[in-house]
C-alpha cells in the first residue's frame, strides 16, 4: 500500500514537477525566515542572523538536491536526460554510431539465431499440456537389430507396441507414432506430404484438442480398419486448402487412397518431433491398406514405431524403467520373429525396454546438429566479444577526447558515479539500438539456416515465434557486451584528476602509460580471439575441402537418379523383372542417355542391407558382416567405379543360372587377404536358411555406401535378374554428358507410353552427396563467416590502436626527428610496438585455439585440431593483415614534419 | 555545521520527526528547533537531511502536509502525523526501548 502510495505521488510530480519545485522553494525560504527570526530573537542583528541561518543551511540548491534524490522519480527523470544527450551526442557523430550499432546487431544476431535453432530442437518444450510428464519408452540398447528398418525412429515394433500398451503400468497412456511421406496426388506428378502414423490414443495422452473437427481417438485405431478418417495440421489446411470452413468431410488422396478428413490439429501443435512439422496423421490401422504388400504392421522384424506416454501421478522415470524392465522378457518373449536364426532370436530376447525423458519429444537432429550448434554458439560469441572489445576502444578514444569536458563536470560538483551512470546510458543506449538489430538479424538468419538445412524430403521446421527464453537470452547477451564495452570506459574516463586534465593540452609527451595499456590489452585479446576463429574458419574448410575431394569411389556428376512406382500397375511378382528390365531399356534408349542402370540402394541415400557372409577357408569356415546392394549391367560404367578383374553381369545371368556376385576391395581384404577373389566362391546368409555357393565374378574398386566418412566396408553386389522377390518400385541411375535437367521431360515421355500409372521422382546424384554434407557446409560456412568477421573487426582495432599511439607520441616523433633520428628508425619504432601486440595475441590465440580444439574434433573429417598447416596458414594470414593495419599510421608517423610536431606543443 | 554529531543511527531521525510531531502539527524549523532543544544540543539537524526526511515521510503517508499561517503572520508549512504515522511511531519507539534496553544491559554487563 504504501509502496502504491509512494508510486501515485512519484508520479505526479513528474507532471507538476513546477508546483513541487515551487512548493520547496517556499517551504526552504521559510525556514530560513523562522531560522533567522529565531537568531534575532536571540539577540543577533538582522543582517548577522541572516548570514548564520544561510550558513547554517548551506547552498539553497545542495539542499534541493538531496531533497529531489530522496525521491525515486528523480533517478528516472535523470536516465531519461542522460538518454536524450545520448542520443543526441550518437546522432552527432553518426559514423561512429552505425559502425556500432553494426557490429553489435550482427555480433547478438548471430548469437541470437544460433540460440533460436539450439532452442527449436534441444530446450523447447513439447506444444503440449504438462510436458514434464511425457516420456519416451524405448528399448534402451538397440544395435544389431535384425529386420527392415522404415524411419528415423524405427525403434519398436508394431507387435511390441501392442504388448508394450498391454503390459505397462507406469503410464496413464501410451501411444505410438512414426513418421512417413505421401504422396497425395491421386495420380501423375508426385506430390509428397509429411506424414505421421499414429496410434488412436495419441491426442488423447498429449491432450491436444482439435481446432475444427475432432482428433482420431482409439475407435478410429481399429486393427483390420479399412478407411479410416485422418487428421491434418494447422499449417497443411491453411497451405493446401486454403483455410477453407468445409474442410471436415473433404476427401484426400494418399498413396491413390482415398481417406476422409476428421479435423484439423491446433496451430502450435507440430506432432511430438522437435525440428520437424507434419501434415497428415493417420491411426496405424491404415497403414497395410496404404503400404500394402509392404506393409510392416503385423512384421515381427519391421522397425517402425515410436511410443510415448505420459507418466501416472507419482511414477518416476526409474519406477516406469524398471516396470518395463521386469515385463520385458516376457514382452520379447511373445513377439520374438519366428524366422529368426538363434543368435539372432537370443539377440532379440535380450532387449530391454525402459522409459526415458520426453519432456522436449524426440529428434534425431539433436544427434546431427547439437553439438556443431553449441559450438557455433560459442563462435559467435567470441565474435561477440571481438566486437565488444572493439567498441570499447572506440568509447575510450571518445572518452579521452571528452577528458576536458569530464574534468570541468568535476570540477563543478558532479559526482564520479553521476559521471559513470551518464557514460553507461549511452552504451545502453547502443546496445538497445544494436539488440533490436540483432533481432532483425537472427529472424533472418535463422530462416535462411532453417530453409538451407531443409532439403526436399526432409523440410526442417522451426517455430519463428518470439518466446521468452530467447528474449532472455537476446537480454543477457545484450547487457553482457553492454557492460563490456560501456563499463570499462566509462570507468577510466571518468578517473581524471580535474586539475591535471584541465592544465594538460589535447596530446602531451608524457601520456599516462596505465591507460593507453588497457587499450593495449583489448587489442591483444582481441587479436587473440580472431585467430582463434580464424582457426576453427580454416578448420572447417579444409574439413570440408577434403570431404567433398576424397576419392568416394563414384563420380557423381552427371547422373539423375529416377525413381519408378508401379504398384497401382498391380503387376504378379513373376512378371515385375521383365517389366523392370523393358523400362531400364527404354531409358537406356533416350538420346543423351550414356549408360543406365537399377540399383536397390542408392549410395548415401541412408538406406541401406546386409548380409552375413561364410566363405570356407582352408577347411575353417569364416563368418562375417557385409553391405549388400542389388543392381543391373552397367552400374559401375553408370557410377564409373572402375573394375579391378572379372566381368559386369550380364543377360546370361539369370534366375535359372548360377549364382554370382560382384564384390569391392574392402571384401577382398577381409575374406581373401586382399588377392582377387575373382572365381572364389561364397554363400549369403538369410535369417534361417543360407544359399547355396555364389561365385565372385567381379572386382571393383571401393566405394562409399552409408556415408562420405565412414571406411570403405565389405560389399557385395548381386544382380537384380537374380532376385527372387521383385517389388514394386525401381529405382533407375543414369549418367548422361547433357544437362539432366533436359532429360526428365524425355524420361517422363518414355516412361508415360508405357503406363501412365507410373509415379515418377528425380533426385540428380550430386544434391543427394552434398546434402550429406549438409553438416560440414554449414559448419564450414558459418564458421568462414565469423573468421572473416572477426579478423576484420580485430584489424580495424589495431589500426585504431597503432593510430592513437601514433598521435599520442607524435611530440616524442618530432624530437626524435629534431635529434636526428631517420624516417626508416620511426618506422620501426611504430611497427616493434605493433608486432608486440600482434605477437602477444598471436601466441595467446594460439593457445587458446589449442585449447579450444578439442571441441571440434569429432566434426572434423580427416585432419585433427592441431593440423600444423591449418595453423601456419591462420598466423601468417593474419600476421600479414595485421602488419598491413600497423604500416599505415607508422608511414604517417615516419611523415611526420619535426617543426609543425614540435610547435604544435 | 555537523549533520550528525552523535552519529545518529540511520533512520532515527524520521522517528524522531515523527516523536516531535506527536503533540501538534509543526513546521520544519520548528521541529529542527524541538529536537535541538530537547536533546539539549546532542542532535543538531541540519536542513540538508532534514527536508529530505519529509520528502520521505510525506510520501510514505506518515505525516501530511499543510501551509497555514506561524505565529507571527507568515505561511509555512506545517506537518501532521497521519494515523499510520502515529503506528508507526508506537511500534517503532517500542522497538526501540527493547534494543536500547538490550544494549544497556550488554554494555553493564561487561563493565
Amino acid at each position: 500500500m504504501a509502496v502504491f502510495r509512494n508510486f501515485l505521488s512519484g508520479v505526479r510530480s513528474i507532471f507538476r514537477k513546477e508546483s513541487v519545485e515551487r512548493e520547496m522553494d517556499q517551504e526552504l525560504h521559510a525556514y530560513l525566515q523562522s531560522a533567522t527570526q529565531e537568531k534575532m530573537r536571540r539577540g543577533m542583528r538582522h543582517d548577522e542572523a541572516r548570514r548564520a541561518a544561510q550558513i547554517e543551511m548551506g547552498g539553497l540548491e545542495n539542499v534541493k538536491e538531496q531533497v529531489r534524490e530522496a525521491s525515486w522519480e528523480t533517478s528516472v527523470e535523470t536516465l531519461w536526460k542522460d538518454l536524450c544527450f545520448g542520443s543526441r551526442l550518437l546522432a552527432s557523430t553518426p559514423m561512429f554510431t552505425a559502425a556500432a550499432v553494426l557490429s553489435l546487431a550482427l555480433g547478438i544476431g548471430a548469437n541470437t539465431a544460433i540460440f533460436q535453432l539450439l532452442d527449436a530442437i534441444r530446450l523447447r518444450a513439447l506444444p503440449v499440456k504438462n510436458s514434464s510428464e511425457m516420456a519416451v519408452v524405448e528399448i534402451a540398447d538397440r544395435d544389431g537389430a535384425t529386420g527392415h528398418f522404415a524411419n528415423r525412429y524405427s525403434n519398436l515394433t508394431n507387435p511390441i507396441w501392442e504388448q508394450i500398451r498391454a503390459q505397462q503400468q507406469g503410464f496413464s497412456s501410451v501411444f505410438a507414432w512414426g513418421p512417413t511421406i505421401f504422396n497425395i496426388s491421386p495420380g501423375g506428378e508426385v506430390h509428397n506430404v509429411q506424414g505421421l502414423w499414429v496410434s488412436g490414443e495419441i491426442f488423447n495422452v498429449l491432450g491436444v484438442e482439435a481446432e475444427r473437427g475432432r482428433v482420431l481417438t482409439p475407435t478410429d485405431d481399429q486393427k483390420g480398419c479399412a478407411s479410416p478418417g485422418l487428421v491434418i495440421s494447422h499449417s497443411f489446411w491453411q497451405q493446401q486448402y486454403a483455410g477453407t470452413e468445409s474442410i471436415v468431410g473433404q476427401r484426400i488422396s494418399l498413396e491413390k487412397h482415398s481417406f476422409a478428413i476428421v479435423g484439423v490439429t491446433p496451430p502450435n501443435f507440430y506432432g511430438v518431433e522437435a525440428g520437424r512439422d507434419f501434415d497428415v496423421a493417420v491411426p496405424l490401422c491404415a497403414e497395410p491398406v496404404i503400404r500394402g504388400e509392404d506393409s510392416m504392421l503385423n512384421r515381427r522384424d519391421g522397425w517402425w514405431l515410436t511410443v510415448l506416454g505420459r507418466l501416472k501421478p507419482g511414477w518416476t522415470l526409474e519406477k516406469a524403467t524398471a516396470q518395463l524392465r521386469a515385463v520385458s522378457p516376457g514382452i520379447f518373449e511373445a513377439v520374438v520373429p519366428s524366422d529368426f536364426d538363434d543368435s539372432s532370436a537370443k539377440h532379440f530376447l535380450g532387449y530391454k525396454l525402459g522409459a526415458f525423458p520426453g519432456q522436449t519429444g524426440v529428434s534425431d537432429l539433436r544427434d546431427t546438429y547439437e553439438s556443431p550448434l553449441w559450438l557455433l554458439l560459442g563462435l559467435a560469441g567470441l565474435v561477440l566479444l571481438i566486437a565488444a572489445a572493439n567498441l570499447a576502444n572506440l568509447m575510450l578514444a571518445r572518452a579521452s577526447a571528452r577528458e576536458r569536458e569530464m574534468a570541468v563536470r568535476i570540477a563543478l560538483g558532479a559526482t564520479r558515479g553521476r559521471l559513470i551512470r551518464q557514460l553507461l546510458a549511452e552504451s545502453l543506449l547502443l546496445a538497445a539500438v544494436g539488440a533490436l538489430g540483432g533481432m532483425a538479424v537472427a529472424r533472418g538468419l535463422t530462416q535462411f539456416l532453417v530453409s538451407w538445412l531443409s532439403t526436399k524430403q526432409d523440410p526442417l521446421f522451426v517455430d519463428l515465434a518470439t518466446d521468452w527464453r530467447m528474449l532472455a537470452f537476446t537480454t543477457v547477451v545484450t547487457l553482457l557486451a553492454c557492460v563490456l564495452f560501456g563499463l570499462a570506459p566509462a570507468l577510466r574516463a571518468t578517473k581524471v584528476a580535474p586539475g591535471a586534465a584541465l592544465k594538460s593540452s589535447g596530446h602531451n609527451a608524457t601520456s599516462p602509460r596505465s591507460r593507453f595499456g588497457f587499450r593495449r590489452a583489448l587489442v591483444v585479446s582481441q587479436i587473440a580471439l580472431s585467430l582463434t576463429l580464424v582457426v576453427g574458419a580454416i578448420l572447417f574448410a579444409r574439413s570440408l575441402w577434403r570431404l567433398a575431394n576424397l576419392d568416394a569411389g563414384f563420380t557423381q556428376q552427371g547422373v539423375l537418379e529416377t525413381d519408378l512406382d508401379f504398384t497401382e500397375l498391380k503387376l504378379p511378382a513373376e512378371g515385375r523383372y521383365e517389366f523392370k528390365r523393358t523400362m531400364l531399356d527404354q531409358i537406356r534408349g533416350i538420346p543423351g542417355v550414356d549408360s543406365a542402370a537399377t540399383a536397390a540402394i542408392v549410395p548415401l541415400s541412408g538406406d541401406g542391407m546386409n548380409r552375413q557372409v561364410l566363405v570356407e577357408r582352408s577347411g575353417q569356415i569364416m563368418q562375417s558382416k557385409a553391405n549388400l546392394n542389388q543392381v543391373s549391367s552397367a552400374y559401375f560404367e553408370t557410377l564409373r567405379t572402375p573394375f579391378l578383374a572379372g566381368r559386369d553381369f550380364h543377360s546370361l545371368d539369370t534366375l535359372a543360372s548360377p549364382k554370382v556376385v560382384i564384390v569391392n576391395q574392402a571384401f577382398a581384404r577381409r575374406f581373401f587377404d586382399g588377392q582377387n577373389p575373382v572365381g572364389k566362391t561364397i554363400r549369403i546368409k538369410g535369417y534361417k536358411d543360407v544359399t547355396p555357393p555364389v561365385e565372385i565374378i567381379g572386382y571393383v574398386k571401393d566405394a562409399k555406401y552409408n556415408n562420405l566418412r565412414e571406411d570403405f566396408r565389405p560389399t557385395m553386389y548381386t544382380p537384380i535378374a537374380q532376385d527372387e522377390h521383385p517389388d514394386t518400385g525401381e529405382t533407375i541411375l543414369l549418367r548422361s554428358s547433357a544437362s539432366l535437367f533436359r532429360l526428365i521431360p524425355l524420361i517422363k515421355e518414355a516412361v508415360e507410353k508405357s503406363s501412365p500409372a507410373i509415379d515418377l521422382t528425380f533426385t540428380p546424384f550430386h544434391t543427394l552427396v552434398e546434402q550429406s554434407m549438409l553438416r560440414d557446409r554449414l559448419m564450414a560456412r558459418l564458421s568462414g563467416f565469423f573468421g572473416l568477421l572477426a579478423a576484420l573487426l580485430a584489424t580495424i582495432g589495431l589500426y585504431g590502436v597503432v593510430s592513437y599511439m601514433v598521435s599520442q607520441r607524435r611530440n616524442e616523433i618530432g624530437i626524435r626527428m629534431a635529434l636526428g633520428a631517420d624516417r626508416g628508425s620511426i618506422l620501426k619504432l611504430v611497427m616493434q610496438e605493433a608486432a608486440w601486440l600482434v605477437g602477444l595475441g598471436l601466441l595467446a590465440g594460439t593457445a587458446l585455439a589449442l585449447a579450444g580444439g578439442e571441441t571440434a574434433s569429432a566434426l572434423l573429417f580427416g585432419l585433427k585440431p592441431w593440423d600444423v598447416a591449418t595453423f601456419a596458414m591462420a598466423l601468417s594470414g593474419l600476421t600479414f593483415v595485421s602488419g598491413a593495419a600497423s604500416l599505415l599510421p607508422a608511414l604517417r608517423a615516419a611523415r611526420v614534419d619535426p617543426m609543425v610536431a614540435l610547435r604544435d606543443e | 555545521m555537523v549533520d550528525k554529531p552523535s552519529g545518529l543511527v540511520q533512520g532515527t531521525l524520521d522517528m524522531l520527526i515523527l516523536k516531535t510531531l506527536q503533540l501538534e502539527p509543526m513546521h520544519g524549523y520548528g521541529i529542527a528547533l524541538r529536537i535541538e532543544q530537547i536533546s539539549k544540543g546532542v542532535f543538531q539537524v541540519n536542513p540538508g537531511s532534514l527536508f529530505p526526511a519529509f520528502r520521505r515521510l510525506e510520501r510514505d503517508g506518515l505525516m501530511k502536509g499543510e501551509w497555514r499561517e506561524t505565529e507571527n503572520n507568515r505561511r509555512a508549512k506545517y506537518y501532521a502525523l497521519t494515523s499510520d504515522g502515529r503506528r508507526k511511531l508506537t511500534s517503532e519507539a517500542q522497538e526501540w526501548r527493547r534494543q536500547s534496553g538490550a544494549i544497556a544491559r550488554i554494555l553493564e554487563a561487561e563493565s
